[in-house]
């Protein structure tokens, strides 16, 4: 393990400005990605996002040739080429954004076909377009099909804006991510009717369909943004991933949104952090000394599917951990009511003075075995509601108002069963012993309405008054 | 064929009609699942909806509020078209209509039925969170403002649809099924809001399941199964013959004629 922690430090010791740069970069074109991703995830949409994610190439193809073919007839100068480009990009990709919401909505009604088969049916045939047109123009365009498809975060630095040593890549990712916020802020009531509740939207005048269009097109340029950096393919992962992990640990919407920004904003560091460091100490170790390193963009995709893991097992209440939690304390709050009920019953009986029978009762009447009594026992003595005085175990006052509260709900079940269902005498009891756990003063009083205020239940023994 | 037993609507001039719906024909996929429908809704009165599955009844609803397309006829809302007059028509959609997971507590639901007095782009302040609370605090449920909507009842949730209908103050509600899969504090809970609805001179338009609480709780009927069979008060129209034609099956040609219409492309 120190080995592990050295080679670790050793191989982050190299860490030069680039490496800022690339993960200030991936940061803000993640956190970009996951604005829009929240209302996708939202109108239970995600895979719309993938879908733009695809369709954008042929977009981005049209757009490059566009640009060129502009810049050849001279309506735009070399000068300004740079900059219209990026502006001929976006509007290419929102076209393109639009043009698939609305394909694949005349696929679905005009074809008659399921609207996730539209989807299917649309982006992969826009997809294949493009990659066409990518061979066919190949000859005109510097359009290199691997960095569409896996992002080039690792060179941001080359490419920087003129007399600073910024990244042109980090600009343009920060420009869309502070649209994006305002956008969000801007029209956050708007975004959340639409998503929400599409149909009374409409009828209020925020035209739902309007809407979704224009969710559309801010993704599709969105992505572009970030394809140069993340790629085409995990992109994806920053759309939809921070959205989903952060819909998982808060159920407030403005909550989900800082928490997506703050997921996507993370994945950054770990993911450049594991692709340096990864590499060297899993495949050095197996003798592949030649892997040196991994693809920023594809450890981050890693980490943020870490980041959503470790929500499903964290998240406060659902969690698996929570639940784990939520059902132990439950198993064990049932033994010790159970304790309650044995120690009750056993001085309604006389009983609650002989040690000997107090014990055999505490260790054969329990369906808990000896840990989770002994978990139980001790529980109710920090609660003050059991003494153990000398070689006896007994219920202290609070302690037997406790258990006539279970006893009483008990019986009253009991009675309550008798009314209402044709059951044998001797079927009630493992009903109420169950039930006993469950039912609350509230639910009782109401019980002991509808019943008449029993005295007795079915076996004739009495209903204890509630304390 | 339609029986219109009240003179009512017709004594008033049209253009204080609540509703007016003009030979509407609504189809999916060409083929018709409204036929020809021609209605007067009447002013402050509580109109029950009733029909059997697939008979059209929230068809009807979405045809008027323009939520689909009606392939002939026209509506106006107060004599004019619902485009003009959309403030002053409530909506409550079908309770599964929507997703109740989403990220939203029972007062920010309440509040959407403000958005559009609030306007664009503007935010819902504490002036808004107030009226939405009040509303909620009418349907008894103030006690649940900050609950997220996953965690409240059926019958909770339907009341929440009702208090964000209630805040956009309309003259003209239209209600698809309030009453479905709510409990029995609830269902009172409706009637109530209902009658003080109709009391202060507004209408609405419910589509309803139970036909044996249609003359306890509505004023007028609008009997419905593709075509409309009879509309007018309850007592007059809502007849065991009526229901007989409304529930006795579909028109058999009505189907057949829709069907060959659809194969053969036509039917506008």
């Amino acid at each position: 393990m120190p080995g592990i922690l050295a080679q670790t430090l050793d191989l982050l010791a190299g860490w030069r400005p680039l490496d800022t740069w690339i993960v200030v970069t991936a940061a803000l074109a993640a956190m970009g990605c996951s604005l829009p991703g929240v209302f996708l995830v939202l109108r239970r949409q995600s895979m719309t996002g993938d879908a733009l994610s695809h369709t954008s190439l042929p977009g981005i193809v049209i757009a490059f040739l566009l640009a060129q073919w502009l810049n050849k007839l001279g309506w735009i100068s070399p000068e300004t080429y740079e900059t219209a480009r990026h502006g001929v990009l976006f509007l290419g990709a929102m076209v393109v954004g639009v043009a698939t919401a609305v394909l694949t909505e005349w696929v679905h009604k005009l074809g008659r076909v399921e609207a996730s088969a539209a989807l299917g049916v649309v982006f992969t045939t826009l997809f294949a377009l493009g990659l066409i047109l990518i061979r066919t123009a190949a000859d005109n365009v510097d359009l290199d099909p691997d960095c569409v498809l896996y992002g080039t975060v690792e060179t941001v630095v080359i490419d920087t804006l003129a007399g600073t040593g910024v990244p042109r890549a980090a600009v343009l990712n920060g420009l869309v991510l502070l649209v994006n916020l305002g956008l969000v802020v801007i029209f956050f009531k708007e975004l959340r009717i639409s998503a929400f509740d599409p149909a009374l939207a409409t009828t209020l005048g925020i035209n739902a369909t309007l809407m979704h269009y224009a969710l559309m097109a801010v993704t599709a340029a969105t992505l572009v943004a970030a394809f140069e950096s993340v790629g085409s393919i995990l992109v994806i992962a920053m759309l939809i991933v921070p959205a989903a992990t952060a819909s998982l640990l808060s159920r407030q919407l403005w909550l989900v949104i800082v928490l997506s920004l703050a997921v996507a904003g993370l994945s950054a560091p770990l993911g450049h952090v594991m692709a340096i460091v990864l590499p060297p100490l899993i495949f050095g170790r197996l003798g592949f000394d030649s892997v040196v390193d991994a693809s920023t963009a594809g450890m981050m995709a890693v980490a943020v599917g870490m980041l959503f893991a470790a929500a499903v097992f964290l998240a406060p209440g659902t969690g698996i951990l929570a639940r784990i939690v939520h059902h132990a304390v439950l198993v064990v709050r049932i033994a010790a009511e159970d304790v309650l009920g044995v120690l009750y019953r056993a001085e309604e009986a006389g009983m609650a003075s002989k040690a000997t029978e107090v014990n055999h009762l505490l260790e054969n009447a329990l369906k808990a075995g000896p840990l989770l009594r002994g978990l139980a026992m001790r529980t109710l003595i920090r609660e003050g509601k059991l003494v153990h005085d000398g070689a006896i175990y007994r219920l202290t006052p609070a302690g037997r108002d406790a258990a006539r509260a279970v006893v009483r709900s008990h019986r009253l079940w009991e009675a309550y069963l008798a009314k209402h269902f044709q059951l044998a005498e001797d079927h009630f009891h493992d009903s109420a012993a169950r039930a006993e756990h469950y039912i609350d003063s509230g639910t009782r009083e109401r019980m002991a309405e509808e019943l008449d205020q029993p005295g007795l239940d079915p076996h004739g023994r009495s209903i204890p008054k509630e304390s | 064929m339609i029986q219109r037993s009240n003179p009512e609507p017709f004594t008033e001039h049209p253009a204080s009609s609540p509703l007016t719906i003009h030979d509407m024909t609504v189809a999916y996929h060409r083929k018709p699942v409204l036929w020809d429908i021609d209605y007067n809704a009447p002013k402050g009165r509580l109109v029950a909806i009733v029909g059997p599955n697939g008979a059209g009844k929230s068809t009807l609803i979405k045809a008027v509020l323009d939520l689909i397309p009606r392939a002939s006829g026209d509506v106006k809302v107060f004599g004019l078209s619902y485009r003009n007059q959309r403030s002053r028509v409530g909506y409550v959609p079908q309770r599964e209509s929507v997703d109740w997971d989403f990220p939203v507590n029972a007062l920010d639901v309440v509040a959407m039925g403000l958005y559009r007095k609030i306007g664009w782009c503007r935010p819902v302040t504490a002036k808004y969170r107030k009226i939405a609370l009040e509303a909620l605090d009418r349907v008894g449920m103030a006690g649940f403002a900050r609950r997220q909507i996953s965690q409240l009842s059926g019958g909770q949730q339907q009341r929440v649809f009702l208090a964000r209908a209630l805040v956009q103050d309309a003259d003209l509600y239209l209600m698809d099924e309030p009453f479905t899969g709510v409990d029995a504090a609830t269902e009172r809970a409706i009637v109530a809001i209902l009658r003080n609805l109709r009391d202060t001179g507004k209408t609405a338009l419910v589509v309803h399941h139970d036909l044996q609480t249609v003359p306890e709780y509505f004023d007028h009927v609008m009997l419905l199964n593709m075509r409309l069979v009879a509309t007018g008060p309850v007592q007059e129209v809502f007849t065991p013959e009526n229901l007989r034609k409304t529930y006795g099956g579909k028109l058999a040609l009505l189907d057949r004629v829709g069907h060959q219409m659809t194969l053969s492309g036509g039917g506008q």
